[in-house]
């Protein structure tokens, strides 16, 4: 028998964020009166830190390669970009939590150690290449965030939320596990590279596949699997939606593409023309359905299903390059997403939080009294809905060329008409904030903290330099 | 050094985001500090850019590209946001920034009080100068670009200023409607720049791999015939594109309504550089028409009739800045000309010196507006000289220069096309002949009745007082320019007389762009007496225009009745905009409502309605199938999931 190969460089992010987790915890147990002192928000700058420290792990590490583990996790360049996309994101979400957190909560410590597991989550589930971390990963993030959904403690649609959430995602998970055992009967194994070697054909492999699309479908908010998304983005934190909406799209896609390739047995037409489909029904349903929001944060929503439709397009081509697509447009994603889902939460009412969500002409005016935010909003509007020279634009390019290179042309021209009826709700916030009067008590009292404030400078510049700086960009993810 | 070329567009966009976000706080001190510096600096940056081009190596053909970084890269088109240096683009980069830093100077004063002659508040104040700083960055942008689509992004940036300086006075219903007819004439032009630039990629964009210039220029070479039908109808596109920023037939009726804005909008982006874009790109793009003679010949005769036609209605117009905008026309009709014929660089230098002269009429013009608060019509003027007495020495140098009176700016320019256009093409030089004893005419009428005789409204004469020197100063600067610009360019027969080789300046700092170009050249006699003939006619006219409206001759009364059939021809101006409205626009106003009677209401809108029904059913549907009943998610879920299930065992 031999020794177990326990590379513990490889996964040294991931540690760094579990370690400082625990921290956070820790911390709060020694010094339980550290908030009357002032020291209010030293969770988020030590949770920050472990995020900054995990970052540069990842992009110090240079070139990844190689399995560790017993071949349970894998560091490879894949990882590599979900890990960047991750911690981004988390960190934006977080420096958005920084001044909204005190709004309707005094358990700092909590909200960040399960902050920190969720991201830890994400990270694990994007480097697993065996079933069983893969299932494990995917519950850690998920139990989190159903947690962190219902932070609003005494606030009903929070608790509500979180309940549908947990409620949906238990049976959903049951999917994706029993999906597991059908992969492990037909092959007896559990490591996906073993069951890619068997190129076992067959029943099981087809069901297992299939129930595997459902679970991970679930956590990717894509239709018809999506009824969860609205109810949990609205009732959560703003801060944790922002985070949430981006951080498990792109772990989950992460393995959604392992877990394909080494199906390999399944015939590429079957699997790919389902997600085609389930591609055109989410971005559909998303659009049709953000059409008709009353509510900013629902809109938002319905438009991050819409996305998730979108990114499911890269993924149906099959490509390296419809991959890379993919991974530029979660970049791209982080940056407008979370940049459109910070001003959502600026122009909630302090002290109303999320009872008193924003609604969708809560924006109106707001360049006569806020001229910066109300240019970055705007860029985060036209971003999402694919107009150049943003890096939305770029994104949808990207993905829609890498479909139409392999075949796809008919779901890349759904994908364009799509993005037509998304402009409608897009522009129309950007109309009300400069054409319209802002009501009479909008704004005037809208707080500018600082580090919400720099997460929007940090993902307007985003989306502003993904957009003119797409090709270069995109060749380094492509590499 | 020319590696920090980008600065120059860096500094007027800092500008315009500094005053649209800061602007009101700064005050309008501050915000005209900001809005010069920029300018200013750019102005360096173009000067630095200038010496860095000459000291270029020769194997570079005075040629220097800076990219900036890739921007688009799709299969196999590249398009970079690169600049192009090279002494065209300095020319016109020097034009730009250096006119336009005196425009700036000026406004900073003018642009204190609105039309009304009521101080102007901050916020509006900062507004302009955004724009004005806009423009000069979009414009930087045009001249600058390496290559099509980025040359179209500042020729809808400029011409996006344009119409927000037209319409600055928007609460006036003429200035909306002037800044919208700019607009919308505009896009006929555009619209054919942009099918120009589709066509060429489809041409030579495959095998160039990229819109660049010299990309595709080099490419010319697989074409072997001349005239071939595909690059004539390219050059076609591109002479529709100018003739619409231009102002040239057909497309040159909004110019004068565009007079409607600030009259520094007017100097600089509808005199000075702006609308010689047109200009410019043909001299940029000729390898494409030095392959199409054809084309050639088109611009040529649009550049001869339109300064013709323009020129003849300026002379019966009474609206002081009407004049010159008719002129305007009249003498970008001339750089038409000269570039028709293949004289670029004589082009080039008219449309330096115009800049010059030009600038200088229309800010003249707009202390005449200020002094006499806002009065313009040259009836109502009249014994100006004594009260404006500085105003007035600028305007008759400017008009001077306009006339092409020996030794100044304009006559040098405008010889040396008229030159090569005896050479090439007889009848042409004889319309510019012409054209140019009306010019020379309707330049002096301007002066006589505005500034000579006896006032004719002694309300507004007796009002009138000189404008504060900070408008006044920077205009002598331009009348320098006026007087002198015109020494860059001194004919290689009027420098032998004086032992001076190479006397061209310009010619030879334009020479790496158009090195390929012949120009045929007469004996050194034949060009003395061309100069001289030019010389009489623009003197000519300055006579008439003085024994009509000086000495009020007899002849010239009855030289007038003799011409008065033509009058109300030339009043109404050809009746051009009449003929548009019948022929065009009420044809395309009735087709619009029946599009939108039937085609809209009918068809699309029973169409949209019936999906906004079906979307509006399907949202409905949506919202209750989102009950927030946990049960009935659960339902969809495993629906979905039986679904999914089915079909892969269906089909796998």
């Amino acid at each position: 028998m031999s020794l177990p190969t326990l590379d513990f460089s490889l996964i040294l992010p991931e540690l760094v964020v579990l370690i400082t987790a625990l921290l956070v915890l820790i911390a709060d147990l020694l010094w339980p009166r550290a908030a009357s002192r002032g020291r209010e928000q030293a969770p988020a700058v030590l949770a920050l830190a472990g995020l900054i420290l995990a970052g540069l792990l990842t992009l110090l590490a240079g070139e990844w390669s190689g399995a560790t583990l017993q071949g349970m996790l894998v560091a490879d360049a894949l990882a590599r970009y979900l890990n960047l996309v991750v911690l981004l994101a988390a960190a934006l979400g977080l420096l958005l939590s920084w001044s909204y957190l005190p709004h309707f909560s005094t358990q700092r410590s909590e909200y960040y150690a399960l902050y920190l597991l969720a991201v830890a989550g994400m990270l694990f589930l994007g480097k697993s290449i065996e079933l069983i971390t893969l299932f494990v990963s995917l519950e850690i993030l998920s139990i989190a965030l159903y947690v962190l959904t219902g932070f609003h403690r005494g606030q009903l649609a929070g608790g509500e939320a979180a309940l549908k959430y947990f409620l949906l995602g238990a049976f959903s998970s049951g999917f994706l596990l029993y999906g597991a055992a059908l992969f492990y009967a037909a092959t007896g194994a559990t490591r996906l590279a073993d069951i890619a070697a068997q190129n076992a054909g067959g029943f099981y492999m087809l069901a297992g596949l299939a129930l595997f699309l459902v679970g991970l479908g679930f956590k990717l908010a894509v239709a018809p699997f999506h009824m969860w998304a609205p109810d949990a983005y609205q009732g959560a934190p703003t801060p944790v939606t922002a985070f949430m909406s981006v951080g498990t799209k792109a772990a989950a896609l992460v393995a959604l593409f392992r877990v394909v390739q080494a199906a390999g047995s399944v015939p590429v037409g079957v699997w790919a023309t389902a997600l085609a489909f389930l591609s055109l029904l989410t971005m559909t349903l998303g659009n049709l359905a953000a059409l008709r929001q009353s509510s900013l944060k629902r809109m938002l929503a319905y438009s991050s299903i819409a996305h998730a439709g979108y990114l499911l397009v890269g993924v149906v081509a099959g490509t390296a390059a419809g991959f890379d697509a993919v991974l530029f447009y979660l970049f791209a994603y982080a940056f407008m997403n979370i940049g459109a889902f910070a001003i959502a939460s600026l122009l909630e009412r302090p002290g109303f939080y999320a009872v008193q969500d924003a609604g969708i002409h809560a924006a109106d005016g707001l360049f006569g009294r806020r001229p910066w935010l109300a240019v970055a909003m705007a860029m985060f509007m036209l971003s999402l809905a694919g107009i150049p020279p943003l890096a939305g634009f770029f994104g949808k390019l990207y993905l829609f060329a890498a479909a139409v290179e392999s075949g796809w042309a008919w779901l890349a021209v759904a994908g364009v008409l799509n993005s037509v009826i998304s402009a409608y709700y897009y522009l129309r916030v950007v109309v009300g904030m400069f054409m319209a009067e802002p009501s009479a008590s909008a704004h005037l009292r809208l707080p500018l903290p600082a580090s919400a404030t720099l997460a929007v400078a940090l993902t307007a510049l985003g989306t502003l330099l993904f957009g003119l700086l797409a090709t270069p960009w995109f060749q380094g993810i492509s590499r | 050094m020319l590696n920090y070329s980008w600065l120059i567009l860096l500094f007027p966009a800092a500008g315009a985001v500094i005053n649209a976000f800061w602007g009101r706080r700064l005050g309008r001190r501050g915000v005209a500090v900001v809005a010069n510096l920029a300018v200013l600096a750019a102005l360096i940056m173009a000067l630095i850019m200038a010496a860095g081009v000459r000291s270029l190596p020769a194997a570079a053909h005075g040629r220097y590209e800076l990219t900036l970084w890739q921007w688009i890269g799709v299969g196999d088109l590249q398009v970079d946001l690169a600049l192009l240096i090279d002494p065209l683009s300095v020319v016109m980069a020097l034009v730009v920034t250096g006119v336009g830093f005196i425009i700036h100077l000026y406004a900073a004063t003018y642009m204190k009080l609105d039309d009304e002659h009521h101080p102007l508040d901050a916020r509006r104040y900062a507004r302009f100068f955004v724009y004005l700083n806009f423009f000069i960055l979009m414009m930087l942008t045009l001249v600058l670009a390496n290559n099509f689509l980025q040359l179209y992004v500042g020729w809808e940036g400029v011409g996006l200023a344009s119409y927000l300086l037209i319409g600055f006075w928007f609460h006036k219903p003429s200035a909306a409607e002037a800044g919208k007819k700019a607009f919308i004439v505009n896009r006929i032009g555009d619209f054919g720049l942009a099918l120009a630039i589709m066509w060429l990629f489809f041409l030579f964009g495959k095998s160039a791999g990229s819109l660049g210039f010299h990309d595709l220029f080099a490419q010319l070479e697989t074409l072997s015939a001349q005239n071939s039908p595909a690059l004539v109808g390219i050059t076609l596109l591109l002479l529709l594109a100018a003739t619409g920023k231009s102002a040239q037939i057909p497309l040159f009726v909004w110019l004068p309504d565009a007079m409607e804005g600030p009259s520094p909008v007017s100097a600089l982006i509808h005199a000075a550089t702006m609308v010689t874009a047109g200009v410019y790109m043909i001299a940029r793009t000729h390898p494409l028409y030095e392959m199409t003679p054809a084309s050639m010949t088109a611009v040529a005769w649009i550049g001869g009739l339109t300064a013709l036609l323009a020129a003849s209605i300026a002379l019966v117009q009474t609206d002081l800045k009407r004049i010159l905008a008719y002129s305007t026309i009249s003498q970008l009709g001339y750089m038409f000309l000269g570039v028709g014929v293949g004289a670029y660089a004589a082009g080039i230098f008219h449309l330096t010196t115009h800049a010059f002269y030009k600038a200088l009429l229309f800010l003249a013009a707009g202390s005449v507006m200020h002094a006499l608060h806002g009065e313009l019509n040259i009836d109502r003027m009249g014994g100006l000289r004594a009260k404006l007495p500085r105003t007035y020495a600028q305007f008759l140098i400017g008009a001077a220069a306009l006339a092409g009176l020996p030794l100044l700016a304009g006559f040098w320019s405008k010889d040396e096309i008229l030159y090569i256009t005896y050479q090439k093409n007889m009848p042409l030089y004889i319309i510019g002949l012409f054209t140019a004893f009306l010019t020379a005419f309707y330049s002096f009428r301007a002066v006589f009745r505005a500034f000579h005789g006896a006032p004719r409204d002694h309300h507004l004469h007796d009002h009138a007082a000189e404008q504060p020197a900070g408008m006044t100063r920077p205009l002598w600067v331009l009348a320098a320019g006026a007087l002198f610009a015109g020494l860059i360019g001194i004919p290689a027969a009027v420098g032998g007389l004086f032992g001076v080789e190479h006397s061209h300046l310009l010619e030879a700092w334009l020479h790496p762009v158009f090195a390929n170009v012949q120009t045929p050249h007469l004996p050194a006699w034949w060009e003395l007496g061309l100069l001289g003939a030019s010389s009489l006619i623009a003197l000519a006219g300055l006579g008439l225009a003085y024994a009509r409206y000086v000495r009020q001759a007899g002849w010239a009364l009855r030289l007038q009745r003799l011409f008065s059939p033509v009058q109300p021809l030339l009043e109404h101006k050809y009746w051009i905009d009449e003929i548009y409205m019948a022929a065009i626009v009420t044809p395309l106003r009735r087709l619009a409502r029946f599009f939108y009677t039937f085609g809209d209401q009918t068809v699309i809108e029973g169409a949209v309605n019936g999906l906004g029904r079906v979307t509006a059913g399907a949202g409905v549907a949506v919202a209750r199938l989102q009950s927030g009943v946990v049960g009935l998610y659960a339902l969809s879920l495993l629906l979905g999931a039986v679904g999914l299930l089915g079909f892969f065992l269906l089909f796998g």
